[in-house]
């Protein structure tokens, strides 16, 4: 094995960012090779900037790399004009560690958290000189593995990988490791790839898609079967590791030579969120709750900034404020011995007043801005995505913070949620209006961000099968909100491009039958298309046309109960009658309380698995009355029935026709 | 007042991170070293640290200085210059080392206004030695050298010649040479890649380092890091 390096050093002054591709990190591993150990090459398909800080990514690098059997490298997504250069100079994609080609690895691991990055995943196949399709490869070429969010329902991308890994990937790797470590010490003609995947499949969490036969009937998908095949279950349930405090990754937080996002320590407080929030994928297919023990946390930090030399640490989870006394934590971490201030953050706020004191004790020195996320415009509405704000909670929480110094709030909303109407969505504008109201209580002249996403159905929610929001539609609310928004001083609106939207669920709830749509669109050059300059939706309408496939089909129309879901062979847990019926109950406004706090209502996460909620106190956390049943008990006058769905459907389709 | 001042390296790999890059990883580096630096007032404080030539990304380089600003009590508590360095060093990155460290006073020239010269160590390819020299004579030769380069969105031309202090030939390879040159930084930093390309457009400059920045006195020539190892204590502040 040869490192690249010599070569790509006589060009990188040519390209943009040289730092993104010699790696250096502090952290970093020298990676032990050798020919018995299993080699992972763990690739994240976006650029550098993005990808590092990656956790899931480097506590698999550290753990691969602390076994015997197995050896981890690191690489990422080159970017437009370094690809241009590497495939005009017949270089490879490469590690950032030893720089040594990809194809020398045994495993190609990709973390894929976002669909649009889908194409690049063909990208980097390209660039690594492996075939893209599953079935074109033979023992001579890397195994194509992979993990991330988007493997909950890896459909789309299936025939380009050999493997998907569905939740937490901690053991698993390791599992994997042993299999083809023992595969690999085999002579020449034993190597037999169809077999050593057979044998992965084995392994719980593990999904061979192409082991699984989909059949389809007048364009929808009747069934996903294994293959006549021994010992290939029929279900692939995702891994949970029902212990974090055994897990305390990464002990090395990678620190980056350049500047990327989420430049700071990053420590892990627990996995998992029950608040039930419909919209969310991540909370539903994180469950249950584990909470890292707290002293595992403060020495965690207090390790991390030493060694690293940063002065601010994000305390990470999907809902940090509702970890047990995390007023506790934050103490014990700011008061630690250092010489120069250190700041705390959490990455999702609570909207209340109690979270933002907290949020003013941990960022005394850097009042930047604060950021809440109540995501719909009304009660009514929030009781739908089960996010248990009440507009007193929001006026409360900016309160304190126009109060405490900060003058800027930014405010985060989705358009395009189930029963939405006009009076929601313009709901939003209400909020902001109100918010800014109370700033000038505290400043001349405060300022509210509002930034609008819109809303993509994810499997494994309860809106799993909601008919999205057309394009059309979607930019009809932006419009709304743009008009309103016009008329008030101090509100900034911004909003996600409704076309980016589009391409997102498609692939989100997509089928194998967008393989030859995701072909094309790289091949014409559409990658990167999570960045909005390179980002091209034509591209994504002409292959869905020319493969015949309505964007309808996949995203705008409503599924029924009893049909078959693309995903309905792989398990995050949760029971699908459990999701039917959350669907009905948001379909009558009707909240659901976090189970951590309330009796468990069988959602299938633990039960299933034989695992629980590891929490440090059964007690709400002070200040967070939200989801606790306190607040589901106010106002539920106006219901939207099933009937309303149905003509906001035909609007959207009349919008598709276009 | 009084501040570190720390002359470091830049090579290999690191030679390709920027400018703001080298300013992070050294604010970084003195929270692990657990040097005192003095923060900025105001809405969001930062380090007390200043640069001074700077040098362009790719570049490698055994001459980078920076300014550490500190509280006085720094300077007079057990106060030891090879610790520190070796404090340093080792929270650096691979790559940058902390090769000496000195002690100069704010009212002294800063670094950018110190610095008279830059010595370069250029390897250049495809081109024999004599093909060289023949160039080196030719340019020394003549009177002046003028050179467009562009500033703030205008097209400037300058006469460079005299910031040509000297360029040698420091070492033979069969396909080029490396050579040695001091290139004056006043009224603005001549870089030799823009001088070589101005020369001769063939030659290839393969890498570049510098090896020293240089404060002119007369004929003496100044490493911009005046050493006063073992300040005498303002008598007040020790009782
Ligand atoms: S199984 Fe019960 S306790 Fe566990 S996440 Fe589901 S509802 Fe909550």
């Amino acid at each position: 094995m040869s490192s690249l390096w010599d070569e790509l050093e006589q060009f990188l002054d040519d390209v943009e960012k040289p730092a993104r591709y010699i790696g250096g990190e502090d952290g970093a591993i020298d990676p032990e090779h050798s020919p018995e150990k299993a080699s992972w090459l763990l690739i994240y398909p976006d650029t550098y900037e993005i990808g590092l800080p990656n956790q899931g990514l480097q506590i698999l690098y550290e753990i691969l790399n602390e076994r015997d059997d197995s050896v981890a490298e690191r690489s990422y997504a080159p970017w437009v004009d370094m690809s241009r250069e590497m495939r005009k100079r017949k270089i490879p994609l490469f590690s950032v560690d030893t720089h040594r080609a990809a194809g020398e690895f045994d495993i190609l691991a990709f973390n894929l958290s976002a669909e649009l990055v889908y194409t690049n995943l063909l990208e980097c196949l390209d660039l690594s000189d492996v075939p893209l399709y599953s079935k074109d490869r033979n023992a001579e070429h890397p195994i194509v593995i992979a993990g991330g969010h988007c493997t909950y329902n890896p459909e789309p991308f299936a025939d380009f990988i050999d493997i998907a890994v569905l939740g937490d990937g901690e053991e698993v790797v390791g599992e994997i490791s042993e299999i083809f470590s023992h595969w690999k010490s085999k002579s020449g003609k034993e190597l037999d790839r169809s077999g050593l995947l057979r044998e992965l499949a084995g392994l719980a969490g593990v999904y061979v898609p192409s082991l699984y036969e989909t059949t389809f009937s007048k364009g929808r998908l009747v069934s996903i079967l294994p293959k006549v095949e021994k010992n290939i279950t029929n279900v692939i349930e995702k891994r949970t590791i029902s212990d974090l405090e055994a897990w305390p990754y990464p002990k090395n937080q990678l620190v980056p030579l350049t500047e990327v996002v989420h430049d700071r320590l990053n420590v892990e407080i627990f996995r998992g969120c029950t608040r039930g929030c419909r919209f969310c994928q991540a909370g539903m297919i994180t469950r249950p709750v584990r909470e890292r023990p707290r002293e595992q946390i403060v020495s965690m930090v207090e390790k991390g900034l030493k060694r690293t030399g940063y002065d601010e640490v994000s305390l990470t989870s999907l809902s940090s404020a509702d970890f047990s006394g995390i007023e506790n934590v934050i103490s014990e971490v700011m008061t630690q011995d250092s010489c120069s201030p250190v700041s705390v953050s959490l990455p999702s706020l609570r909207v209340d007043a109690f979270t933002v004191d907290t949020a003013s004790q941990m960022q005394q020195a850097r009042r930047t801005g604060l950021t809440f996320a109540p995501e719909a415009g009304t009660w009514r509405l929030r009781q739908v995505i089960n996010k248990l704000i009440s507009d007193d909670d929001l006026f409360a929480a900016v309160e304190s913070a126009y109060s405490q110094g900060w003058r800027r709030v930014k405010l985060y909303f989705l358009i395009g949620l189930p029963t939405e109407t006009d009076e929601d969505t313009l709901g939003i504008v209400d909020l902001a209006e109100k918010t800014l109201e109370i700033g000038r209580k505290h400043h001349k002249s405060p300022s509210v961000t509002v930034s609008v996403g819109g809303f993509v159905p994810k499997p494994y929610t309860p809106f799993q099968w909601f008919g999205q929001n057309t394009e059309q539609e979607l930019l009809r609310k932006i419009y709304l909100l743009r008009d309103a928004a016009k008329k008030i001083r101090g509100l900034k609106l911004k909003w996600h491009d409704s076309r980016a939207t589009v391409v997102e669920g498609i692939l989100s709830r997509g089928d194998r039958r967008l393989a030859p749509v995701l072909e094309k669109v790289w091949q014409k050059g559409g990658i990167f298309q999570e960045w909005s300059e390179y980002f091209d939706i034509d591209l994504w309408k002409n292959a869905m046309e020319e493969e015949d496939l309505l964007i309808e089909d996949f995203s705008y129309r409503h599924r029924d109960e009893d049909e078959v879901l693309p995903w309905d062979h792989l398990s995050a847990g949760l029971h699908k009658d459990f999701l039917w019926q959350d669907w009905r109950d948001a379909l009558n406004n009707q909240g659901l309380e976090d189970c951590r706090w309330t009796p468990c209502y069988d959602c299938g996460a633990c039960t299933g698995y034989g695992t629980e909620h590891v929490v440090a106190s059964a007690v709400p956390p002070a200040g967070g009355s939200q989801g606790t049943g306190a607040a589901s008990q106010q106002g539920n006058e106006i219901t939207v029935s099933i009937s309303e769905i149905e003509t906001v459907k035909n609007l959207q389709a009349s919008g598709v026709n276009e | 007042m009084r501040c570190l001042r720390v002359r470091y390296t830049k090579r290999g790999k690191i030679r390709f991170i920027g400018h703001r890059d080298v300013a992070r990883i050294w604010e970084r580096t003195l929270r692990k070293a657990n040097i005192p630096v003095l923060y900025s007032q105001g809405f969001s404080p930062h380090p007390r640290i200043s640069f001074g030539l700077a040098l362009p990304t790719g570049f490698e380089s055994e001459a980078e200085y920076v300014d550490i600003y500190l509280g006085e009590e720094f300077f007079l508590k057990d106060f030891d210059a090879e610790l520190i360095q070796q404090g340093i060093d080792r929270a650096l990155p691979t790559g940058m080392d902390a090769l000496k460290v000195g002690i100069v006073s704010t009212s002294e020239d800063s670094l950018q206004e110190a610095v008279d010269a830059c010595v370069w160590e250029v390897r250049i390819s495809g081109i024999s030695a004599e093909g060289f020299k023949k160039i080196r004579s030719e340019l020394f030769s003549c009177d002046s050298l003028s050179i467009e380069r562009e500033r703030k969105g205008k097209i400037l031309v300058e006469d460079v010649r005299s910031q040509i202090h000297s360029m040698d030939i420091a070492e033979e390879h069969t396909d080029g040479v490396t050579i040695l040159t001091e290139l004056g930084t006043k009224p603005r930093v001549l870089r030799p890649t823009d001088l070589l390309k101005r020369i001769n457009s063939e030659l290839r400059t393969v890498r570049v380092l510098r090896k020293e920045q240089l404060t002119l006195q007369g004929n003496q020539r100044i490493e911009p890091l005046s050493i006063e190892l073992h300040p005498a204590a303002p008598a007040e502040v020790l009782a």
